[in-house]
């Protein structure tokens, strides 16, 4: 279980560059996919493939694609996500600094899929020397032909603009995104209608993840049939994974789906166990907004099943006893951790981010943030814990976007797995007070 | 929340005259033509990052009447923006701006020690700036960069696997480096006065 599609070539020198890209197969999708293909089998391809939005929200991406009406009479637009927010997630940055190419290739397919003649790439504004590479990757593809008027001698046109965004993590969601390229605030817009529909500027438009977008290519070349060959089951192809925290081997993993969590962690193929010969204790397996599970269920499913790297074991068990894939941020904590405090932080993170448009989220994640600060401080009540389940509970499902329960799901987590740990800050305020958190843990057993 | 406010009395229109340099307005101009005809808006978060950059390190009142102006807009247009977005600074900062993430990939492989030091070292609290005007102490959110924990960016730089021997050496660097700037424009006009 270790077959490769986007990293593949990552090791060859110069990969970077037009040309030895090239000289490796690169851009040959777009030579078939222009030449012997119509847009319309390109998308039945990616739909054969089961290839999912690597962004976090998993939606297959031949589906999406099909949502758009090609009779309306309006530009279309394809719009890459490489806005990459989500703490714990940092492999578009890896793909984008590493194959610039790769992304740009999969860009050309789908807007040939779609019929649209401009394709935007959304990058967070962070992420400066990113924007410099991307720009120099777009040059050479306009120089080689491969973008512009008349592509390979086709009727085809297609202009690429690399977009910079400002630092706002709501603008990884996909309206608020397209705002954000409108050159407005970056605040979601309410769904539907959805962006196949009323997208950029109006127009029917889609937005894809960096990853999704790179794996096009592949499919284009070797068809969806053979896409699905790689992975488990519908969890098809392979997925970056992203892995930090206390592990001896942080960075950017590609995974053939299917892997087990156990191999994930452990093998020196991948994170190479716990820093430190210490105990694993936790994991957010996807990105800081999925629910964070402790070292026996992530490690195994309820029913006592391995759980494995794909979408369908990871969400095994609903949120009661499993989590999501999400956008493939795996971060692992120690036997050290102290969950409030992490969590209070991550809370702090999305009142800080939060566009402040619904009052649930506004408001709640403040007042979650307040609450777990209190706690995380000694200075909690008893009736705290409950009272930030009852938060929670108020802003799931109550808000234009899904930040609203990226908030709200972190915190329902670590209570229903972490209870005595919160109850612990609420009953000895005077360890909480003099202890550093780092070895808090030891006194809550 | 997102969303800061612009402080009046530091902000207050001071109708200097801004304008971009030759070289920098093509620039600009070609930005704002990437984007179909009669969605100039668009460039607004390019063009306020060249803005920011150009006019001394943050966008004031003037700044942003300007390139509202430029893009044919509202400046409150552009007041919404350049409020919401956390790269732009509407209060002066030094030259060299940091930025520590404190998010929690970061926070559980040391980060916050790491702030710490670099308000010690620095002498200044974390959204100060050095008497000097040489460094600003900034905290920011996850930078995409949490499998190198800690992580820092000064201006446009990644520094990651931060420790405070490295930290030293860092702030040594930046602060020779500008000092040997500043020789160098001493001996531009001892050259040519
Ligand atoms: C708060 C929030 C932040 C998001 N951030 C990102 C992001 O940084 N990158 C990304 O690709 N998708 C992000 N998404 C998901 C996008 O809304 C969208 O689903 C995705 O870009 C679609 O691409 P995909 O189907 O290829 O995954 C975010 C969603 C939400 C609600
Ligand atoms: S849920 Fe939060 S971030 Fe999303 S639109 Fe509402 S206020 Fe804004
Ligand atoms: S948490 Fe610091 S870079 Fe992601």
């Amino acid at each position: 279980m270790d077959r490769k599609i986007l990293l593949e070539n990552i090791d060859i020198p110069g990969i970077q560059s037009f040309e030895t890209f090239r000289s490796c197969g690169g851009y040959l999708a777009v030579e078939k996919a222009l030449k012997t293909m119509a847009p319309d089998e390109i998308t039945e391809e990616v739909k054969k493939s089961g290839l999912k939005g690597r962004g976090g929200a998993g939606f297959p991406a031949g589906m999406k694609w099909s949502f758009i009406d090609k009779k309306v009479d309006k530009p279309r637009y394809l719009i890459c996500n490489a806005d990459e927010s989500e703490p714990g997630t940092f492999k578009d940055r890896y793909l984008m600094e590493k194959i610039p190419h790769l992304l740009i290739e999969g860009m050309i397919c789908a807007c040939y899929a779609l019929g649209a003649n401009t394709g935007y790439i959304y990058v967070r504004g962070e992420y400066k020397y990113i924007i410099g590479i991307l720009n120099k990757a777009v040059r050479e593809a306009y120089e080689a032909g491969f973008l512009g008027e008349n592509i390979l001698g086709t009727k085809f046109k297609l202009d690429i603009v690399v977009h910079s965004g400002a630092g706002a993590y709501i603008c990884g969601e996909e309206t608020a995104l397209i705002e954000s390229l409108e050159g407005k605030r970056g605040n979601p817009r309410i769904k539907p209608p959805f962006p196949a529909l009323v997208g950029l500027y109006g127009s029917p438009t889609v937005v894809n993840n960096v990853e999704t977008l790179a794996n096009i290519g592949y499919i284009v070349n070797n068809g969806g049939e053979k896409y699905t060959q790689i992975g488990l089951g519908r969890s098809t192809g392979t997925k970056l994974i992203s892995a930090c925290g206390n592990i001896n081997k942080p960075g950017v993993y590609e995974i053939e789906l299917g892997v087990s969590v156990r191999d994930f962690i452990y093998s020196d193929q991948y994170c190479g166990g716990i820093k430190n010969n210490k105990e694993l204790k936790a994991v957010i397996a996807g990105g800081s907004s999925v629910p964070i599970l402790p070292k026996d269920l992530i490690l195994k499913t309820a029913s006592g099943e391995d759980r494995l790297m794909t979408y369908e074991s990871l969400s095994d068990g609903g949120f009661v006893s499993g989590t999501m894939l999400g956008s493939g941020g795996f971060i692992v904590y120690d036997e050290d951790a102290c969950i409030v405090r992490n969590t209070w932080n991550l809370t702090r993170f999305y009142h800080h981010e939060s566009c402040g448009q619904c009052s649930p989220c506004r408001e709640g994640t403040g007042w979650m943030e307040n609450v777990l600060h209190r706690l995380e401080n000694g200075e909690g009540r008893s009736k705290d814990i409950d009272l930030l389940v009852s938060i929670a509970a108020k802003i799931e499902g109550k808000t234009i976007c899904p930040l609203g329960d990226a908030s709200a799901w972190p915190v329902a987590s670590a209570i229903r797995h972490f209870r005595h740990e919160f109850e612990f800050h609420v009953q000895h305020p005077e360890i909480v007070k003099n202890v550093n958190h780092g070895s808090l843990a030891k006194y809550v057993g | 929340m997102l969303g800061k406010r612009i402080n009046h009395s530091l902000h207050q229109k001071q109708n200097i005259v801004v304008c971009f340099s030759g070289p920098t307005l093509e620039k600009v101009l070609k930005i704002i033509s990437r984007y179909p005809e009669g969605k100039q808006k668009s460039a607004i978060i390019p063009v306020l990052h060249i803005a920011q950059e150009e006019f001394g390190g943050y966008l004031n009142v003037d700044t942003m009447d300007y390139v509202a102006g430029l893009l044919g807009i509202e400046p409150i247009e552009v007041y919404e923006v350049a409020t919401f977005y956390s790269q732009y600074y509407l209060d002066p900062v030094g030259k060299y701006v940091i930025e520590t993430c404190r998010t929690g990939p970061c926070a559980i492989c040391g980060g916050e020690a790491i702030q710490s030091y670099l308000e010690k070292k620095l002498g200044i609290k974390t959204g100060e700036s050095t008497p000097d005007g040489l460094f600003t102490l900034k905290t920011v959110e996850c930078l995409g960069a949490c499998g190198y924990a800690p992580v820092m960016q000064i201006n446009t730089e990644f520094y990651e696997f931060l420790t405070p021997q490295k930290i030293d050496k860092i702030i040594n660097t930046l602060t020779k480096k500008s000092e040997e700037e500043k020789a160098e424009n001493s001996k531009w006009t001892e050259k040519f006065f």
